[in-house]
């Protein structure tokens, strides 16, 4: 008797539950989710990426949305953290039956997630993790299932090489923080490109993350009379750099990568200096142009570099289900792999690593102003 | 009864000679310096303009050091306390100096009430302002410190007196980092004057524009080198005078000599040392705008590493000796730069660091320092 209530009530529940929820397949609607750290210690990254990933699905919707069907959203806060993420992966995988996520923003974050995606067959695009092993398993092989839109690190001193020939440089030097592999990656992979099209390095310095005194590594600067002086380091460095190498009488051009973005970037130390970016409002190519409207429109701000690339994340995304032509994630995986999408930070196409081969913006620090100097493609 | 015990003591082992004679010193001192020799000779052959320049770069660095290492000098000379919160002492003259310069534009004041002057000397006028502003400041804070926090220790063990100089240090540096203290961010110091460098060649001198190439073969030097030079030469003959010519300076040296003779003798002990912390304050509160001119970014912990190199150039050129200090430190300077120049870049801290255990192991006192047995 009492088992056979239980039972009843199991399954007036069940379908209860299932007349509420809208089912996947059901409703008509594709469901896209985004995992943003909309709390915890970068509500701002969140707040960013959310943003840009639902302004992307709005536009879309009004064209129609994809496959005929219209896109329904599942926000979930991630926290930039481990656990969080991984809880919110698969709530909204095993419980909002979501096929497609955008997320996370921090590394941290979607590494864990892109066990359970990769696990579950989920494609995942995350805007802005940096980390090789977000899409890269421990044992070396890719993870079929993930992509990230942003470029890694060290791809930025391969393009600031192709900026430096590209202005007619041909001599560089480069100084590297041996401790820091942000830095050391950025100054690898920079020396490769810049000598296999034609430049020649002429020196390479390192140094520490605690050094004040630039003097004798800039006094070798001068003496080697090179062009370029590549500093992919972080602002607090360029600032002390910056500032002792005109009283050396060093003559190059400073160059370095995302580093430098900050407010407190010395300008009057790094004047004449140029660093990649993964975009800049200031682009003139159509597509950057609209998409800083739309999004001032709606947000009444200048989109930073984290909603823009979770709105390019969103776009392939959907762009990607679309060229397929099925709600079917396994063949959408296989249409990322080739696809060739122009997205406001850069035509996008994928490398083996699923690392996306795209454009960067040059900035230029110049007369205490930072100005786009042009979009270099690899 | 055995006679030959007493006469013939057991020969010394091998080792123990080896440790008594300090074989193992000397022998790494003339290791290395065959090596430097060797090194300097070929760099100088090499590129001679080149290795000129980073002697001067060396100058440059070890001037500063010297300001700090007088510091620790005189306040180890007279109360035998090794004050690691002197570092942190020069990071707060940097800070007195940046608000000085930026929110107050203390650099400016001369040209502000005579703006007819020429601007080389009212900017001369308004830097010399914030150098002694600097230390003014600073003199007050170790005055502050040492009545607060050393003075009730005075017939403490030593070893409590060191380990709150410690805690000091500490306190200094995380109250500066408090955001409304001085705030943990890395800032970008002012200079107070344009920097200029001239070229010396053998063309003659000439002042090199921005952007443009010096000529091959010729040697730099700014008025930031100018600057530190002269400052530490200025402020080192002072003190030399204070110490040896005033009557402070004969108090001081007698208080050193014997605390409680002293006393008898009338001389306010407490006064003395509090003065003593003060002027070694002082140093190193102009060591501090010398310092963030010479590399303009300034950030809550940014005296450790300058503090202990500082020290060491004390202990190198026989701590308690100030031209003791001064021949350490610039000896330390030199071993930085030609070491980042001609060695290896990232190795530059570990050889300044081990140039204090070679002097260790040959000559504990240092070179100036005299050999004599620690005092009661």
């Amino acid at each position: 008797m009492k088992t056979r209530i239980i039972f009843s009530i199991v399954i007036a529940l069940v379908i209860l539950v299932a007349g509420c929820t809208p089912g996947g397949q059901a409703s008509g609607n594709l469901k896209v989710a985004v995992l943003a750290p909309l709390s915890g210690q970068n509500p701002t990254f969140g707040a960013s990426t959310r943003d840009g990933a639902l302004l992307a699905i709005d536009e879309w919707n009004a064209k129609g949305g994809v496959l005929g069907k219209q896109i329904e959203a599942v926000v979930e806060d991630s926290q930039c953290a481990a656990d969080p993420g991984v809880n919110a992966a698969n709530k909204v995988i095993d419980q909002d039956k979501v096929h497609y996520i955008i997320g996370e923003v921090c590394s941290s974050s979607s590494i864990p997630i892109s066990e359970i995606t990769e696990a579950k067959g989920v494609v995942q695009i995350s805007p802005t993790s940096t980390n090789p092993d977000v899409t890269i398993k421990g044992d070396g092989t890719t993870k079929e299932y993930v992509f990230r839109a942003c470029f890694i690190d060290p791809f930025q001193g391969t393009v600031m090489a192709k900026f430096a020939l590209d202005k007619g440089y041909k001599t560089a030097f480069v100084l590297f923080d041996q401790g820091n592999d942000y830095v050391r990656g950025l100054a690898e992979f920079f020396e490769a490109a810049f000598t296999e099209n034609g430049g020649t390095v002429v020196g390479k310095e390192a140094y520490t993350s605690q050094d004040t005194d630039f003097s004798a590594i800039l006094t070798k600067v001068a003496d080697a009379n090179a062009e370029v002086l590549f500093v992919p380091d972080y602002y607090p460095i360029v600032n002390l750099v910056g500032a002792q190498a005109k009283e050396k009488g060093v003559t190059a051009v400073m160059m370095g990568g995302d580093g430098w973005d900050s407010g407190d970037l010395d300008r009057a130390a790094a004047d004449g200096g140029f660093y990649s970016n993964h975009y800049s409002p200031d682009d003139t190519r159509p597509i950057v142009q609209n998409w800083v409207a739309a999004y001032q429109k709606k947000y009444g701000a200048i989109p930073d570099a984290l909603a823009t690339l979770a709105y390019d994340a969103t776009n392939l995304m959907l762009a990607a289900i679309e060229k397929t032509g099925a709600d079917d994630p396994a063949k959408v995986k296989d249409t990322l792999d080739t696809i060739s999408f122009e997205a406001v930070s850069g035509t996008i196409t994928f490398d083996p690593q699923h690392n996306p081969i795209k454009s960067a913006a040059i900035l230029q620090v110049k007369d205490g102003e930072i100005v786009y100097a042009g979009t270099v493609n690899p | 009864m055995k006679p030959s015990l007493a006469t013939t003591a057991p020969s010394p082992t091998i080792f123990q000679q080896i440790i008594h004679k300090r074989w193992i010193g000397k022998s790494l001192i003339i290791v290395v310096s065959l090596v430097v020799i060797w090194r300097v000779i070929t760099a100088l052959l090499e590129n001679p303009s080149v290795f000129v320049q980073q002697v001067v770069n060396g100058l440059q660095l070890g001037f500063v050091y010297a300001l700090i290492a007088l510091g620790y000098t005189m306040v180890y000379g007279i109360v035998k306390l090794i004050n690691f919160a002197h570092a942190d002492v020069l990071m707060v003259g940097s800070f007195a100096s940046y608000y000085a310069i930026s929110r107050f534009n203390l650099h400016l004041w001369l040209s502000n009430v005579a703006p007819n002057l020429s601007p080389t000397i009212s900017l001369l006028v308004g830097t010399v302002t914030v150098l002694v502003f600097a230390m003014l400041v600073c003199a007050l804070m170790a005055f502050a410190i040492e009545r607060t926090a050393y003075k009730p220790l005075r017939n403490a063990p030593r070893i409590s007196a060191l380990i709150t100089a410690i805690g000091v240090s500490f306190f200094l540096e995380y109250f500066g980092a408090l955001n409304f203290v001085f705030t943990p961010n890395f800032i970008s110091f002012k200079r107070p004057f344009p920097v200029t460098t001239w070229a010396l060649s053998s063309s003659g001198i000439q002042a090199l524009e921005s952007g443009v190439a010096p000529p091959p073969g010729s040697v730099l030097f700014s008025n930031i080198f100018i600057i530190i030079v002269i400052s530490s030469i200025v402020l080192l003959f002072l003190l030399q005078y204070i110490v040896k010519r005033t009557k402070v300076g004969k108090a001081m040296r007698a208080v050193a000599y014997d605390k409680p003779t002293a006393r008898l003798m009338g001389i306010n002990v407490d006064g003395i040392i509090s003065i003593t912390f003060a002027i070694g304050a002082a140093l190193a509160g102009a060591a501090g705008l010398l310092y963030a001119i010479a590399f303009p970014q300034i950030v809550f912990w940014m005296g450790i590493i300058p503090g202990l190199k500082a020290f060491i150039a004390a202990v190198l050129g026989g701590i308690g000796s100030i031209p003791g200090a001064l021949v350490g430190a610039l000896i330390m300077g030199q071993a930085e730069v030609l070491s980042a120049a001609y060695i290896s870049t990232p190795m530059r801290d570990a050889i300044a660091f081990s140039l204090l255990i070679i002097v260790l192991l040959v000559r504990p006192t240092g070179i100036f320092g005299e050999p004599t047995l620690e005092k009661a």
